[in-house]
């Protein structure tokens, strides 16, 4: 059973950015827009030392977190070689230009 | 003609090694069936530690797929467990009821976690560490829990605690025992260890019991409580204590159990026709909790299930390895000797490195290794062919290399290995694996092996012979350097010809440039955007539009991100000058956004610091004060003394000369940091020795420096020119600083600037040459002409504001609204 929930318009979300969703008392997820209108969802947490991927460069389908630059692969959660480590995952989908969530993570 | 039955209860390591061993030595013999209580095929679970790491993928640990268990004809029935065994009518029964009679039964149930019997053991989020359901289970947790208590710290605690780390967790250790490991290591590796999984982030409460795990009001766990009523807040508890041998169905059956279903040497049962291999079995008095044994069982157990009698198992010696990446560790035998034996220490705190060795009679009987482990595995082989060590004695401390002549041997190691010589323990890896994926494949680097063939991405105490069998395939190639500097992967350019052809070309935007240069993917990467966009912005001002998405964080959201993600605010003060009104305004600002520090900085200038986000705009319009770019590629500061106007000392107004420099400069970016001070006299109290641009106040004049640099290694500033009227320091600086702009690479201080093009060619364009100097200082500020001050611009415009503002999910926002 999905519960999607919708957050805003893609139109809302920068090309090659992202946005938050805040969560009380949970980790936030990051939505991020790639240049090809793909959006993915990720908890806001960097596995090196927690830092906001939402505030990291996004390129490809990838974002380079702000704090030390660990490059994460958006579609797995996953660190890119030679770095180590992975971040959870969420569902997200465009429907209708709207963006919905699923805070329920991806098992992986 | 009817083959016999053979029925194995437990899909995993040990019993499906057992039919492989028997596969190989007898094909046909059997009609095999098998019952795994787990959903899976047989996987490897000493690799769940990576998985949980987020090192490794669940598929990537299966062993035996569908397809092996099809092509050898085995009848495999997954997620069934066994719930009696009939001996008299030599049946078992599955939980579904089903019924499958044996000729021969093999019981390979492995263990189950212990739970301590706590109270609040049932909570939700309270978890074992055993197999797949519970990696995934903790993955979870990881993805929405912040806090992560492991109880447990021997081998399995430990990485569960590395891997809930690598997570993003915070995670606490509670080990009742007197320190980590206490049955691999003693005391000091031990501390060694810790100190550096405490360097990790990992927190460790040694010596220290678990009382309770306390409800946090929803029937989840909340935190932990300890004998001593100290209380450490967690969402998740993982109990890594132990393993008990799973015995239920073997007991129930009437077979002789104690602590271990009963094996002799053939590793049968007391029922001739039932065998029993791995962690549910007990061999002489012991059980086993690693895989290595078991393998060994494996191979005895095949053979005489394949009627090639005569093998004997005869128990075995044990070496442990902790696989967390980073960490060398290799424990084997009894590390901490008695009475009878001798040590021999190699300690080097500094180094990390801690070494010890057991002697008995002149035999190696102990092991215990920190840090540089390259040896275990000769040490190991040491003491299970109990060797005397006479002859070695002396060097036996410094590892097998120290014994050949010159010490090349160890460097050889890899290159003399058999192609069929193991290099990676973890992954099963062999040399001859690697050295085809080297030629194959055209892999150059240890982190290419990695990804190919998997070896040294586990425990990663295989790298060394990696490199060294890298090395020897690939001769003269490897460790070749790159032949030219490229500006990163996406291209084969340089700086200097991205440059260029942006100017010649008149590209003025990010895509444009990616497609004439032809960059390899398509949307560059987090070092070229950056650098592009400078670029772009730099080289045609007004015209080319600046990439909010290409910049680093800090320029996006003008402020400091900080270690936990919040930012710092620095308003500008022009030379270090302020007013009572500002200070109260910002002493204003500080208590009701409950700012966590007020500090002076290094540049003269007030820092707020551990502002959240989403306060930013607010704070920029309450402060009314424009933004000190104390986060950018930009102008920072301009420092200055106290100057003519007070000092008994000064010769001119330096503060008054710092203040229009900076108010000249305030909105400029550059492709670094670009940092001025003025002082009043050669006493120089505001240090422009130490800056980008130092001015010097002198009685008949001002000394203008450059290229001076206080960060990461000092560099003194070079005399540029000195010149006598406060326009013509307006002057100068303007040039020279747009000289910087135009022709340094993006993220060059102006240290290294005029390191790469000479002192001379500076002063050529700005001293020498009077009308390219006022033709860079126009171009500077034609390029800062009407830039607005980006704090007062976010407060006005509300579009620029959607940067700070956070999306609300569930309450606010409908679909209709959208
Ligand atoms: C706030 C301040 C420390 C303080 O409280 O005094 C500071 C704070 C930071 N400095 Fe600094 N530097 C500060 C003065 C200095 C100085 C002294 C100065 O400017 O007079 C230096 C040596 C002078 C110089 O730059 O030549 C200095 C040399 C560095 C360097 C090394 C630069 C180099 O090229 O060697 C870095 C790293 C970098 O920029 O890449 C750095 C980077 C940083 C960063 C921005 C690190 C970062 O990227 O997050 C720090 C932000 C901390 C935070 O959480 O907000 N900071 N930093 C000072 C701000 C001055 C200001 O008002 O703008
Ligand atoms: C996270 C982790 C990391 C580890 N790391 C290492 C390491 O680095 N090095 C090392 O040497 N060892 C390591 N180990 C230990 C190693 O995995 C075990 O020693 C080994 O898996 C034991 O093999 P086994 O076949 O005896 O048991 P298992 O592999 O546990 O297999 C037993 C199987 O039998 C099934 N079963 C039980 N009862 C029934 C029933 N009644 N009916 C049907 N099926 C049943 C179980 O579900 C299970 O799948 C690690 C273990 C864990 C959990
Ligand atoms: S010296 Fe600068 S960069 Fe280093 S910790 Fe201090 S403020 Fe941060
Ligand atoms: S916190 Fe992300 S790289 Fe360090």
């Amino acid at each position: 059973m999905m519960h999607w929930q919708a957050i805003c318009r893609l139109d809302e979300i920068p090309l090659r950015g992202s946005r938050v969703v805040k969560r009380e008392g949970e980790v936030d997820i990051a939505v991020f827009r790639c240049a090809d209108d793909r959006v993915f969802a990720l908890a806001d947490r960097c596995p090196h030392k927690g830092g906001p991927l939402s505030q990291g460069i996004v390129s490809g389908h990838k974002v380079s977190c702000p704090l030390h630059g660990m490059q994460l692969g958006l579609e797995e959660g996953r660190a890119l070689e030679p770095d180590e480590g992975c971040v959870g995952r969420f569902p997200v989908r465009v429907v209708d230009g709207r963006v919905e969530l699923d805070t329920t993570p991806i098992a992986p | 003609m009817n083959k016999p039955k053979l029925v194995l209860i437990g899909n995993g390591m040990a019993g499906i090694r057992t039919l492989e061993e028997l596969l190989a030595l007898a094909p046909d013999h059997y009609e095999i069936t098998v019952f795994g209580a787990e959903p899976h095929p047989n996987y490897n679970r000493i690799m769940l530690s990576p998985v949980l790491a987020g090192e490794l993928a669940f598929d990537s640990i299966v062993l035996n797929d569908l397809s092996w268990y099809q092509r050898h004809g085995i009848d495999l029935h997954i997620g069934r467990r066994i719930v009696a065994i009939d001996r008299e009518r030599c049946t078992v029964t599955a939980d579904d009821g089903s019924m499958v009679s044996y000729d021969r039964l093999l019981i390979a149930t492995g263990s189950r976690p212990v739970m301590l019997p706590l109270p609040g053991k049932d909570l939700a989020g309270v978890l074992a560490y055993r197999d797949i359901a519970d990696t995934e289970q903790m993955i979870a947790a990881a993805a929405c829990c912040r806090r992560a208590i492991v109880i447990g710290g021997g081998l399995l605690g430990l990485e569960a605690a590395y891997g809930l780390k690598q997570r993003g967790m915070e995670v606490d250790v509670i080990h009742l025992g007197p320190w980590l490991l206490e049955r691999q290591l003693d005391r000091q590796a031990a501390q060694l260890l810790q100190t550096s999984l405490e360097a990790r982030g990992i927190r460790f409460h040694i010596g220290r019991q678990t009382q309770e795990l306390v409800d946090d009001g929803r029937g989840r766990v909340g935190a932990v409580r300890l004998r001593d009523g100290d209380s450490v807040p967690a969402e998740l508890v993982v109990m890594a204590v132990g393993i008990r041998p799973e015995v239920e169905l073997a007991e129930a059956a009437g077979l002789q159990c104690n602590n271990g279903i009963v094996v002799s040497d053939s590793l049968q049962t007391f029922d001739a026709r039932i065998y029993a291999v791995g962690e549910c079995v007990n061999h002489r008095g012991v059980g086993y909790g690693l895989v290595a044994p078991l393998f060994e069982m494996a191979k005895v157990a095949a053979k005489h299930l394949a009627g090639i009698g005569g093998a004997s198992y005869p128990g075995s010696q044990l070496a442990t390895r902790l696989k967390v990446s980073g960490i060398d560790l290799f424990s084997a035998g009894d590390y901490q000797g008695g009475d009878d034996c001798e040590e021999v220490i190699l300690s080097d705190a500094g180094a990390g490195v801690y070494k010890k060795l057991v002697l008995r009679a002149d035999k190696l009987v102990g092991v215990c290794l920190y840090g540089d482990t390259g040896d275990g595995a000769w040490y190991f082989k040491l003491m299970r062919e109990e060797r005397t060590l006479s002859d070695l004695r002396e060097r036996l401390i410094f590892g097998e290399t120290s014994l050949g002549d010159g010490g090349h041997q160890g460097q050889n190691r890899g290159a003399a290995m058999a192609d069929s010589d193991e290099v990676c323990g973890c992954n099963g890896v062999c040399k001859g694996t690697i050295v085809k994926a080297i030629k194959e494949k055209g892999l150059f680097c240890v982190d290419d092996v990695k990804k190919h063939t998997k070896a040294a991405s586990s425990c990663g105490s295989c790298t060394g012979l990696v490199e060294q069998i890298l090395s020897a395939t690939l001769g003269s190639d490897f460790q070749q350097a790159p032949k030219r500097k490229a500006m990163c992967g996406c291209t084969d350019l340089s700086h200097a010809e991205v440059r260029a052809a942006i100017r010649d070309r008149h590209l003025l935007d990010i895509p444009a440039t990616m497609r004439e240069l032809q960059w390899r993917s398509g949307d560059g990467c987090s070092s070229c955007r950056p650098a592009l966009n400078y670029y772009l912005i730099s080289t045609w001002p007004h015209e080319a539009r600046d990439d909010p998405q290409s910049r680093f964080i800090n320029e996006r959201a003008h402020a400091n991100i900080q270690k936990d993600g919040r930012f710092s605010v620095i308003p500008q003060m022009k030379g270090g000058v302020t007013t009572p009104a500002e200070l109260r305004r910002i002493a204003d600002v500080a208590d009701k956004y409950r700012v966590e520090q007020v500090k002076v900085t290094g540049g003269q200038r007030i820092d707020l610091l551990g502002v959240n986000k989403e306060d930013l705009p607010a704070i920029w319009s309450e402060l009314g004060m424009n933004s000190g770019h104390g986060y950018g590629k930009s102008l920072r500061t301009v420092k200055t003394c106290v100057g003519s106007r007070f000092c008994r000392f000064g010769t001119q107004d330096s503060t008054g000369m710092g203040i229009a420099l900076e108010t000249m400069l305030a909105t400029m970016w550059s492709p670094h940091k670009v940092k001025l001070a003025v002082s009043g006299c050669p006493r120089n109290c505001a240090e422009a020795g130490i800056k980008d641009v130092g001015v010097v106040a002198v009685d008949s004049g001002w000394e203008i420096y450059v290229g001076g640099n206080g960060g990461i290694k000092t560099e003194v500033a070079q005399f540029l020119v000195k010149v006598k009227t406060g326009d013509e320091v307006l002057l100068y600086s303007a040039a020279f600083l747009q000289l910087y702009r135009e022709e340094a690479f993006y993220l060059e201080r102006t240290v290294h600037f005029i390191e790469r093009v000479g002192l001379d060619y500076i002063k050529a364009q700005v001293v020498d040459d009077a009308e390219q100097r006022d033709a860079l200082a126009r171009r500077l500020h034609f390029a800062l002409d009407g830039v607005p001050d980006p704090w007062r611009a976010r407060v006005d415009d509300a579009a620029l504001r959607q940067e700070f503002t956070p999306l609300p999910v569930g309450r606010h926002r409908t679909q209709e609204t959208l």
